[in-house]
């Protein structure tokens, strides 16, 4: 039995899956109708409906950054590369009324597909650039990709001309607010990003190079894997998913904010993959844990709004769930309890209690 | 008071005397009753192969292990060094192989930090560097600018602010380990002049290098250690370069291997030559390959299914010349062939795609993947060969990993378990196993008996001929002569970063090796061309 359950509590989700299955409870009790979902207007709504919808955001970001994270690095610009995507597509479809005898028609700059491609584009060309510096010229990758977490904010606000663009252009909406079979259409792009790099992390040898470089680039490079090559891709890829993140927050919200679309998006992905079981120190990642994570993240983000906790103390609230949670998932700390247990046994057995 | 035995005859009595000094580690006797005694006045060379002891004996002097018997005398009095900051407070100064300074601070802050001179609360920055200029000025000769950053300068410089960093804690005792590892001729003659002036101050010098030019130039006296043994203190003039080199390497009685290993070679090549088989089927040639500062240019052939071994001290340029060979580091010039035909190794996967393999030196850092199972590990050449997308299927990978493990007898319950869980001698056989199943022609085998026990390195050393018999071409580097000797077709020697020689045959002895060691140049007498 001891040996079943220890197997089980070492399983890779066990913990975030605890947490969330914590959170999901807690909710019971206090939100009200926090299970409900309703068939409405052709789609499903309800508050777990719409914490997996917003829960893409984060969670797009965090399946590329898993990968980052597992070849050893860190990706920080991702929040400013969500901004940038925005913008970028934003202001390319444009979109101004004209008024065409009696009727009102849009016209946009560029057609929506070119404006969409554009944006993902310029957000790979940028993930390229901090992967060049990472594997070609050996920059720390915190340092690296900090050069665009600062300047990215920049272009972003370059492209926006400093203003919040709004966009008219009611088919862009679909991709963040549309729904498919009732369910939102986001979800149904992280689920194909997800789907798509697992399989090919794990049907390729991918996955096995990227935890051999995070393990030890050295031997992985004597091993004769072209390890700055996918050093690169990964970093190229990590940013890619940023952008698409980042279409997904500006026709959610129908505008681009080049100053703060995607504010922190960076350190709660950074957050969604340590939840989800992925070392900093590079090694074996967790596609799946880091969905996890960001929805778990989600949950509590949404929990603190809807409990009615007051503005100015639900950052503090959330920093003392994040900081349990990491707790719950640091090995160390659990084993200092197991340790303390049975010290404590040991303890009371000696004085004959 | 039976102690000046060995001392008979000297001027000056020793600073500091380690008498019997012993050190155990888990499982290891890194020092075994070893004696050691430095005079003031005097340059001491501590020589030895690599785990000899002689960083366990430097750790010892210097408080970073505590000896587990045995003791220490400075000025005839027992002492005992808990810590490097004692040994300091004692006057010991030790300089390390990487210099471990502050490359972006000042020269003044690195010659004096831990020691400022403070106005207050506040450094006395004024104080300071003109402290730093003066002891630079007096004690080295070296005018410096203390205010710039010490990684402006060159690594002789920053070699020199780490010395004068230790001078500066009036010190009595200067333990050099490898000084000069990193430093090119000039620069060493550089630091030469500066020891022979500190050492006419009266300062007592203790030197470790690997460098045997350099230890006859410079030391006076020699203690050699081996195997965390005691083998002996001479007078350096007195005690030739041969007889230095025997005692470091030693007389070990062959073991059961090496001897099976040699009987097979003989009666193998007495067959090939009966035979009429081509014995010169040259498989990669390297013309000039060398890189500044790395390797100085050498010419190096390998044949078809022999074995040849890479003979040397360590840092003479073996390990270098596998690295240059299979892309590790890029060569700076130098072309290397195929079958006659010029090829471009720029990655270890262009040298893989010619059937080389290359099992490093240090297992640890350079070759194990820590985090991954032992089948991975075994597979992972394998599949970087085969490229990304065609993955090995999990079925296959299994089978080539279960196989493997059980070829070389590779001791684990399966092929999922963490690497790292491995002994010494089995991960050895891991990489050994990841080179095999890539199908290799030629395998670079960097030290592969390194740090292992003896049963496994008899197996290792069989398995090389077993290989050979199959025709694949053994690159075999290590630093225990015996068993270059029992395993190779043919030696060529390194020294000081160079190529100095190449003996096949009969000529394949200890001794001759040796001699080709402490020779030095020889013309390229033996060089086949």
């Amino acid at each position: 039995m001891p040996q079943k359950h220890r197997r089980l509590t070492e399983a890779a989700l066990f913990w975030p899956l605890c947490v969330l299955v914590l959170l999901i409870v807690v909710n019971i009790f206090l939100t009200r109708g926090f299970l409900t979902i309703e068939w409405k207007d052709g789609r499903f709504s309800g508050i777990i409906v719409d914490i997996l919808n917003r829960s893409t955001y984060i969670g797009i970001i965090s399946v590329g950054l898993t990968l980052v994270i597992a070849t050893g690095g860190i990706d920080i610009s991702v929040g400013s590369v969500v901004a940038i995507s925005g913008a970028m597509a934003a202001y390319l479809i444009g979109g101004e009324l004209i008024l065409q005898g009696s009727e009102q028609i849009l016209v946009t700059r560029t057609p929506m597909g070119v404006a969409i491609v554009m944006a993902l584009l310029v957000s790979t060309v940028i993930g390229l650039w901090n992967g060049f510096l990472v594997s070609r010229l050996r920059i720390q990758p915190i340092v690296a990709t900090l050069v665009l977490m600062v300047a990215g904010r920049g272009i972003a606000q370059l492209i926006t001309n400093g203003q919040i663009i709004t966009i008219y252009y009611k088919p862009y909406y679909f991709i963040g607010n549309g729904t498919l079979l009732g369910i939102p259409f986001s979800l149904y792009i992280l689920a194909f990003v997800l789907g798509v790099v697992v399989l090919v992390t794990r049907k390729t040898a991918l996955g096995l190079f990227i935890e051999a470089i995070g393990s030890n680039r050295t031997a992985s490079r004597y091993s004769g894997i072209r390890e700055e090559r996918i050093l690169l891709w990964s970093y190229a890829f990590c940013s890619f998913c940023a952008g698409v993140s980042g279409l997904l927050v500006s026709s959610n919200v129908k505008s681009a904010d080049g100053n703060n679309a995607g504010d922190l998006f960076d350190l709660d992905a950074i957050l969604a993959v340590v939840i989800g079981g992925t070392s900093l120190n590079g090694g074996k990642f967790n596609l799946a844990g880091s969905v996890l994570g960001a929805i778990i993240i989600q949950t509590l983000t949404t929990t603190i709004y809807s409990i009615g906790v007051p503005p100015q103390v639900n950052l503090v609230i959330k920093s003392v769930v994040v900081f349990l949670v990491s707790m719950i998932q640091s090995e160390n700390f659990r084993s200092l309890f197991r340790g303390g247990s049975r010290r404590l046994v040991q303890l009371t057995t000696r004085s004959g209690i | 008071m039976v102690v000046q035995q060995e001392s008979k005859g000297k001027v000056s009595p020793p600073i500091l005397e380690m008498k019997d000094i012993s050190k155990y580690f888990p499982g290891v006797r890194a020092l075994s009753r070893v004696n050691f005694s430095l005079r003031p006045g005097e340059i001491h060379a501590l020589m030895g192969q690599n785990g000899a002891g002689k960083s366990t004996l430097i750790k010892i002097m210097t408080g970073v292990y505590h000896p587990d018997g045995g003791s220490i005398w400075l000025d005839g009095a027992k002492i005992t060094v808990e810590s490097p900051e004692h040994a300091e407070s004692l006057g010991i100064a030790t300089v390390y192989q990487e210099v471990n300074l502050c490359p972006n601070l000042s020269v003044a802050e690195n010659v004096l930090l831990g020691r400022e001179p403070r106005k207050g609360p506040n450094i006395d920055w004024k104080k300071m560097y003109a402290t730093a200029r003066q002891i630079l000025q007096e004690k080295l000769e070296l005018t410096l600018d203390p205010t710039a950053p010490l990684g402006s300068y060159s690594l002789a410089i920053q070699q020199m602010v780490a010395i004068a960093r230790a001078l500066c804690i009036q010190s009595r005792i200067l333990i050099l380990d490898e000084p000069t590892s990193s430093l090119d001729d000039t620069e060493v003659a550089r630091l030469f002049v500066i020891l022979r002036k500190l050492k006419q101050e009266g300062l007592a010098i203790l030197f470790v290098t690997h460098f045997l030019d350099q230890v006859y130039e410079i030391s006076d006296v020699i203690t050699v250690l081996r195997n965390g043994e005691y083998i002996g203190t001479l007078p350096t003039k007195d005690l030739p370069k041969i007889e230095l080199i025997s005692m470091m390497v030693g007389k070990d009685p062959l073991d059961l291997a090496a001897t099976m290993a040699r009987g097979g070679k003989k009666e193998e090549s007495s067959a090939a030559a009966s035979a009429g088989v081509l014995p010169e089927q040259e498989f990669v040639r390297a013309e000039n390959l060398g890189k500044e500062g790395y390797l100085k240019p050498i010419n190096l052939a390998i044949q078809k299914g022999e074995v040849l071994g890479l003979a040397g001290l360590l840092g003479s340029g073996r390990t270098e010349t596998a690295k240059l060979l299979f892309g590790a580091e890029r060569a700076g010039e130098g072309t290397i062939f195929y079958q006659d035909e010029p090829v471009t190794i720029q990655h270890p996967l262009d040298a893989m795609m010619i059937g080389m393999g290359f099992c490093p030196e240090d297992r640890k850092t350079e070759g194990l993947v820590a985090d991954l199972s032992i089948r991975e590990n075994i597979i992972l050449a394998l599949q970087a060969k085969r490229g990304v997308f065609r993955y090995l299927p999990r079925k296959t990978q299994e089978v080539l990993a279960e196989e493997l493990i059980k070829e070389l007898g590779i001791k684990t319950p399966d092929a999922e378990r963490p690497v790292r869980s491995l002994s010494g001698g089995n991960q050895q056989k891991v990489l050994l196993a990841r080179w095999l199943a890539t199908d290799p022609q030629i395998l670079i085998l960097d030290e592969p008996t390194r740090g292992i026990d003896v049963a496994a390195k008899s197996e290792i050393l069989q398995r090389i001929l077993d290989l050979k018999k199959r025709g694949i071409s053994i690159v075999f580097i290590s630093s225990e002569l015996e068993e270059v000797v029992a395993v190779s077709d043919r030696v060529a020697v390194f020294r000081d970063k160079k190529k100095i020689g190449e003996i096949r045959g009969a000529q394949i002895q200890e001794h001759t090796i040796m001699r080709l060691i402490a020779q030095g140049e020889t013309e390229h007498a033996t060089e086949t061309s």
